[in-house]
């Protein structure tokens, strides 16, 4: 009998799981609110379905309600896109070492 | 046109980055490395979906104007925002991923035939049900992040609101929650659809609504995990891998947070969850509480036990974030500094309003990262220092949670403040901290109350040093 591609999407899922728990738990403590910010921009990746769902009217009517669900998804993801991205690396810029002259 | 193969090796390619980005963040070091490859990721993964439906038309145009509509937007609110306005800030994203999601989810029911899921009203049922758990839990997470940006931005009282039959009536729509998914997988009526997310969004307002300000860092990893589910929900319905990889990942990020956010209050998740901490433990301590002689002191007093010290610890609470104190606190500590005096930073794992906050607004105001210490690292330095300097801090330093079984915090771990030869403590008053409980280490015999606003009082110390 063949598997269900549902089967092999379940295991990346899984794995994935197991993936984050080891990456997290190795991230220092010091830098948790980059974590949650740089997960939010991530997560936002949701935005791959936000396109299909934008770009899926035909021709004659690029909006139909799908599409303009579609096309608010897209900017909302966007948001998350660039301003988590960017805040994680505006934080991160200001961890420094310590200066050696001081 | 992409292959469907091909860009499903680029999606998992965008997973595997979007790993590297949370693995970066190990160390101070590598994280900007990492946050390369999480944005390196996500062109990656934008660019192989245009690619893959190839279609270049209207269509095409106007989904790159929302995109940079939104992408402006979110620029601006990252180069605008304050570092204290970040709890704020993360909640008001968690709320528009879960958002994006919902909308997905009605994109992907109203129009199946774009994402290859049946034709409306004949969805394959293994679709409708990932769909479904996509949307309600992003209908979740938007509501329950929008209460939560409320209550840290203020504009909603930090309190808990609680009223009777608060669990009971919570219980039972998660129930209806459940039916409704299976009515809706068994009829595939689109009224069913709009009631669920109604429901949802109703939900997630109820979950929020009676947790405290204080417990804010547990509520905005779980919404963080949360938002990592739904966008795994919607990955299962798009077969996208990315989705998948990278919703694991956030989900479980989420997760691990509110664990070691829990365990820092000493607090198991679902006592949080279910709120109302810091309400009714008020009007019990009210009422015995006696005057207590405290000593206190200004500004000059503090300079010179500071002077005269050879090590200070500094543990910054929610109250620093609040008076914008750390620019002044860094100040003092660079005036300090070239007195020969050793000073670190202690920082307890729930000071604050979310997981790393302090570290966050140290970091801001120049301060090195190698001179700030977590609980476990520092506390027993505490015992050799001359001075700990508590500013806007209560709670974690309360020696009750060692000693005392019937304090509501006993057991929390607490930064062992009152070993030090000396305690300076800026507060405003001796008002009780979130917890509701008196602090007894404003009464002891080596501490030295400081009351004044945290910034005003640091700046007061400079200039007497």
């Amino acid at each position: 009998m063949e598997i269900d591609p549902f089967i092999f999407r379940l295991s990346i899922f899984i794995l994935s799981i197991f993936i984050g728990y080891y990456v997290v738990w190795s991230v220092t403590p010091s830098l948790h609110t980059p974590l949650m910010s740089v997960t939010n921009a991530i997560s936002s990746v949701i935005i791959v379905g936000a396109i299909i769902a934008g770009l899926a009217g035909n021709s004659d009517s690029i909006f139909n309600i799908s599409s303009i669900f579609g096309f608010l998804a897209i900017s909302l993801a966007a948001i998350n896109i660039f301003g988590g991205f960017l805040v994680t690396q505006r934080m991160l810029a200001m961890y420094k070492k310590k200066k050696k002259n001081k | 046109m992409l292959s469907a193969n091909l860009s499903a090796i680029f999606y998992l390619t965008s997973g595997i980055l979007f790993i590297l980005a949370l693995r970066g963040l190990s160390s101070p070091e590598t994280s900007r490395q990492g946050n390369f490859f999480g944005i390196l990721g996500m062109i990656i993964a934008i660019t192989v979906t245009f690619l893959s439906i190839g279609n270049f038309s209207t269509g095409f145009v106007v989904v790159v104007i929302f995109l940079l509509i939104g992408g402006l937007i979110g620029a601006f609110i990252a180069y605008k925002i304050p570092m204290t306005a970040m709890p704020e800030l993360v909640a008001g994203f968690h709320s528009l991923v879960g958002l994006a999601a919902v909308f997905v989810a009605i994109a992907a029911f109203l129009n199946p035939e774009a994402f290859n899921l049946g034709s409306p009203g004949n969805i394959k049922l293994g679709s409708l049900i990932e769909m479904s758990i996509g949307a309600v839990v992003g209908a979740i997470t938007f509501s329950g992040s929008i209460i939560a940006f409320l209550k840290l931005q203020g504009i909603m009282s930090g309190s808990p609101i609680t009223f009777k039959g608060q669990h009971p009536l919570n219980a039972l729509i998660l129930i209806s929650i459940i039916v409704l998914t299976y009515l809706l997988c068994s009829t595939q009526s689109s009224n069913l659809f709009w009631i669920l997310l109604a429901v949802s969004f109703l939900i997630g307002f109820l979950l929020i609504i009676p947790i405290g300000g204080a417990d804010m860092p547990v509520v905005i990893s779980m919404l963080n995990s949360y938002s990592g589910w739904a966008a795994a929900g919607i990955g299962f319905t798009l077969e996208n891998t990315a989705l998948i990889i990278t919703g694991a990942l956030v989900g479980s990020s989420g997760a691990i947070l509110s664990y070691i956010m829990c365990k820092g209050m000493n607090r198991s998740f679902f006592n949080v969850i279910l709120g109302g901490f810091g309400a009714t433990e008020q009007s019990s301590t009210s009422q015995n509480k006696e005057q207590r002689p405290v000593k206190s002191g200004n500004a000059d007093d503090a300079a010179f036990l500071m002077k005269n010290a050879s090590s200070v610890i500094i543990v910054p609470g929610y109250g620093m974030a609040v008076a914008q104190a750390q620019h002044a606190l860094r100040e003092m500590v660079d005036t300090l500094k070239k007195n020969d005096i050793k000073v670190s930073y202690a920082i307890h794992p729930v000071a604050g309003r979310m997981p790393g906050h302090m570290n966050v607004l140290l970091a801001e105001a120049n301060v090195p990262y190698d001179e700030v210490f977590e609980l476990e690292e520092i506390n027993n330095d505490f015992a050799n220092a001359d001075v700990a300097f508590v500013i806007g801090a209560n709670d974690v330093t309360n020696p009750a949670a060692k000693t005392d079984p019937q304090s509501p915090i006993y057991g929390m771990p607490v930064l062992d403040v009152e070993k030090c030869k000396s305690v300076l403590f800026v507060k405003r008053s001796l008002s009780p901290g979130y917890a509701g409980i008196d602090n007894d280490l404003f009464y002891k015999e080596n501490t030295l109350m400081l009351f004044a606003d945290a910034k005003k009082m640091t700046e007061d110390i400079t200039k007497n040093l």
